[in-house]
């Protein structure tokens, strides 16, 4: 790390890793109250990577600003909830202009960045809008080059290549919340980079926006310390310092041990690891690796950093419990049997929901939660490419490959440019993602955790009792505001959809919050 | 209480069947179930779930007719004495309504409307250009000032309805929700449930409240569809503290013309702002329409310039159910035995549902009227209708 630098957090200095997120930053200094929910609770990250709106806070006088979108820079002056005095919002940094390109691609993951580079490669000029700071999305979310895997690193490299032409762009913490495919594509952009134009027009577009965590609510899932598997990691990438700290790593899915083994590499104590699938299921998954955990861990290089931490298979989180505004232990059941674990951070997350927003925005066919593509990643629409989770989940190397015949064919390249053997390999990487998800899908217990006083939706806290089963989703929407606030649905929908079987509504512009003004 | 619309007795056939459970219909249902009668409440959706969904929820009093000030000023009394046995979901709050004047001319203008307001005993004073400064800080400076008028209201919309329905339910009225009439015709309704199955309701009286669908059940009704947008922000409390509306609303709000949008904000009592209005003729297309949502998001900017730097969190459209003297049906259908209609309140239904329902309930009871019902008659000369909606038969004179 090259330099700290000071921010002003509630009126006292506050040194700060240079590159790290606001979010990051916050909870290594120890601050556990970033906001004051809608009935009063204290509330801090949960997911680390933009959806879950827990982590806001005011940013030189801008109320509502998501920390962990946003990068801590010298003299930054920051209020958390008990000092935020609601203050007038200040005038939007409103972007300007219009930016015309061939290829529009959104999203700044694998999928995105390998679509990216394929595309300008084949002679397009191309346009990236990403939310993050820097290119990776969430999976290859770096502060500097050097903490990259070296495939990461290659094909981030490739695209800053590739993207150097003329007529060519990556539009950093740039969002899309309105956009339209008629005869060409319009994106209408927010976000606070400074060079963000307010529209993007190109000839095509892929959608490469990834996927965030599923969460599941559970009694205390509200409690700052409480966060996402892929929160933790976003937060302990974003530079959050966890030094004696003590986690329990929980919930389901390929990310447990990863995480486990990332929080104890910075220092923290994992108290447990507990994945709710039993371990028959996932041993089926795994073709053996699965049935021997040790093995496993050895294999993947978690083992050292893990040592003397046992994983239980068919365990899950039943409740969080601590003081009003930190979590300080987690209940642990495996149906049978309940225990109690201390510990100062629980992750814990059940998988990954597409992120289909955009798509559905546009009008792309969407069946059984998957954007619907052919061989060569087309959509529904003549004009709309879409690569990785949306298309279905299945991770990292499949996002590659779909992002690269996006890419090649979204570029006009013909038929024979795109080699046979990646539309085989996208193939297998797509049954390998669908067992993936039968494996770790979660039980029937883990979906009825809520309580009659659990909170369901977070932003407008509404409790699992104020929702009547026997209601729509948009009667609930009304009724409630359940999925109503800021973040649009992102974190409740699916908890909707577990707990009561709605589906959701509509796709609407804004997609995300935008301020007023871009909507002029 | 006698049973003036005769024999019904049991669910075959109930006294009364209110078709629409919106804002109109459960305050309807709420107020003839209190007359002691049988109330049947049928929604093709749920109680709140159409206009009234997409509606604002500004209890305001309005004088663009004698017979508008009438209704909303009595209204506006119902909600505030019921404001008290209100769920806290429904959101009431007094806030008062601060209608601007950007130039001295619309401050006479103001003045003129002030004197109106103190004939019928509404409250409202003059606020100079300071003293609107003061009170609402965010506003741009060099306005003229405004007519403030503090009795006005804000309420949630669809749980106000709710609680109406929720409130007739408990004193023995029958709710049937996904539940569509097909058609009202002889003392029957044709209903169609959520299986497809369709059936026929008689009843004594059957009420029209289905808003804007209320010209497809009861033909020769002259209501037209007028879409609005509305766009609301993340939590900002005290930017703004009444109902901010320009004294142009009036303009843009009057007769049935095309395409007008006016700055109109909202404070709700969650610190969210609202930001209105606008008005279009375009059929039921519910697309967010950019060029008018940008026209009216300026104006709303050019008042409050703040607004641009808030968060705006969603947008949606919604419809009024116009009638081309701007005021509402309400009474008997006289083309049809046992129909009264209750409809076409444009954008004024969350406030005029409780004169509304004190009308249809007293008639349908055969009591006399808290307030001459002679302006609100379904059956009454009409100006001619050009929207895209228009029904073939506009309503001939009596």
């Amino acid at each position: 790390m090259s330099r700290d630098v000071t921010i002003t957090v509630d009126g006292r200095p506050l040194a700060a890793p240079a590159g790290a997120t606001l979010a990051s930053a916050l909870l290594g200094a120890g601050v556990t109250h970033f906001r004051t929910s809608v009935s009063g609770e204290p509330r801090a990250p949960v997911c680390g990577m933009g959806v879950c709106f827990e982590c806001r806070v005011t940013v030189d006088g801008r109320p509502h600003q998501r920390s962990c979108l946003v990068p801590c820079a010298d003299g930054m002056r920051v209020e958390t909830a008990p000092n935020a005095m609601a203050p007038a919002a200040s005038p939007a940094s409103a972007g300007d202009g219009t930016v015309v390109c061939d290829v529009a691609v959104v999203g700044g993951g694998p999928a995105g960045i390998a679509a990216a580079a394929s595309a300008a490669e084949g002679g397009a000029r191309v346009v990236v809008i990403d939310q993050g700071m820097r290119p990776g999305g969430q999976i290859w979310r770096h502060r500097t080059a050097a903490s990259l895997p070296r495939a990461a690193r290659a094909w981030i490299e490739r695209a800053e290549r590739a993207l150097d032409g003329a007529g060519s762009t990556w539009l950093a913490r740039t969002s899309v919340f309105d956009a339209s495919a008629g005869d060409g594509i319009v994106l209408r952009l927010t976000g606070d980079g400074a060079a963000s134009p307010a529209v993007v027009r190109a000839r095509r577009l892929v959608v490469a926006m990834g996927a965030r965590e599923l969460f599941l609510p559970f009694p205390g899932w509200t409690l700052p310390g409480v966060m996402g598997l892929g929160g933790a990691q976003a937060l302990l990438k974003g530079g959050m310092t966890v030094r004696g700290r003590r986690a329990a790593v929980a919930g389901s899915g390929p990310l447990l041990l990863p995480v486990a083994a990332a929080l104890a590499r910075a220092g923290a104590r994992v108290v447990s690891v507990t994945e709710q699938a039993p371990l028959g299921q996932a041993a089926a998954f795994g073709a053996g690796l699965w049935s021997h955990p040790s093995k496993l861990w050895q294999a993947l290089g978690y083992g050292r950093s893990l040592l003397g931490t046992r994983m239980r298979f068919g365990t899950w989180v039943a409740a969080a419990e601590g003081a009003v505004d930190r979590v300080e232990r987690v209940r642990l059941t495996n149906g049978r049997r309940t225990w109690t674990v201390s510990c100062d951070l629980v992750c814990c997350s059940y998988g990954f929901v597409p992120n289909l927003e955009l798509a559905r925005l546009l009008g792309c066919d969407v069946q059984r939660g998957r954007v619907v593509v052919d061989g060569r990643q087309r959509t529904s629409l003549p004009n709309v490419w879409c690569a990785g989770e949306p298309t279905g989940v299945a991770g990292e190397a499949s996002a590659i490959i779909e992002g690269r015949i996006a890419g090649l064919d979204a570029a006009g390249a013909d038929d024979a440019a795109v080699p046979a053997g990646l539309r085989r390999a996208r193939d297998a990487w797509q049954r390998f993602g669908d067992r993936l998800t039968e494996a770790f899908r979660p039980r029937d217990e883990v979906r009825r955790l809520a309580a009659e006083s659990t909170i369901v939706c977070r932003c407008e806290d509404v409790r699992r009792g104020a929702l009547d089963p026997s209601w729509t989703m948009r009667q609930a929407k009304l009724y409630t505001r359940v999925t109503m606030g800021p973040c649009q649905g992102m974190m409740c929908g699916a908890a909707c959809t577990s707990l009561f079987g709605w589906s959701p509504g509509t796709v609407r512009p804004p997609v995300t919050g935008a301020e007023v003004a871009r909507l002029a | 209480m006698t049973r003036p619309v005769g024999v019904g007795v049991g669910p075959e056939r109930p006294d009364v069947v209110v078709v629409g459970a919106g804002i109109v219909g459960a305050a309807c249902a709420l107020a003839l179930v209190r007359e002691s009668l049988d109330v049947l409440i049928i929604d093709a959706a749920f109680a709140g779930g159409g206009t009234t969904a997409a509606a604002m929820g500004h209890l305001v009093v309005m004088d663009d007719s004698p017979a508008q000030l009438a209704l909303t000023a009595y209204s506006r009394a119902v909600w505030e004495r019921m404001a008290d046995e209100l769920p806290a979901g429904c959101e009431y709050e007094m806030r008062g309504t601060l209608w601007v004047a950007e130039a001295e001319a619309e401050l006479d203008a103001a003045r003129t409307k002030q004197a109106v307001y103190a004939a019928h005993g509404v409250e409202s004073s003059i606020v100079n250009a300071d003293e609107l400064a003061r009170m609402e800080p965010a506003l741009r400076r060099g306005l003229a000032g405004a007519l403030f008028v503090p009795g006005d209201g804000v309420l949630y919309p669809p749980n106000a309805a709710r609680w109406c329905v929720e409130r007739a339910v408990a004193l023995g009225a029958r709710l049937r929700e996904h539940c569509a009439a097909i058609a009202i015709g002889a003392g029957a309704v044709r209903v169609r449930g959520a299986s497809g199955a369709e059936e026929t309701i008689s009843a004594g009286a059957i009420v029209n409240a289905a808003g804007v669908d209320a010209p497809h059940l009861t033909s020769g009704l002259p209501i037209i569809p007028r879409k609005g947008h509305l766009v609301i922000t993340d939590r900002y409390p005290g930017l703004c503290h009444s109902q901010l509306v320009e004294l142009g609303y009036l303009r843009s709000a009057h007769g049935l013309g095309g395409e007008s949008v006016a700055f109109n904000v909202q404070p709700r009592a969650t610190g969210q702002l609202l930001i209105g209005s606008s008005r279009e003729l375009v059929g039921r297309d519910a697309s967010v329409n950019g060029a008018v949502l940008g026209a009216m998001v300026r104006r709303a900017i050019s008042f409050v310039p703040a607004l641009a730097g808030c968060d705006a969190i969603r947008v949606w459209t919604g419809f009024r159910p116009a009638t081309p003297d701007g005021v509402p049906l309400i009474g008997r259908w006289e083309r049809e035995p046992g129909v009264w209609i209750a409809a076409g309140h444009e954008g004024l239904g969350i406030t005029t549902a409780p004169g509304t329902a004190a009308l249809i309930a007293a008639d349908i009871a055969g009591r006399a009227a808290p307030f001459d019902a002679a302006p609100y008659r379904p059956v009454r000369a009409m100006p001619r209708m050009h929207g895209a909606d228009a029904p073939e038969a506009a309503c001939p004179a009596t």
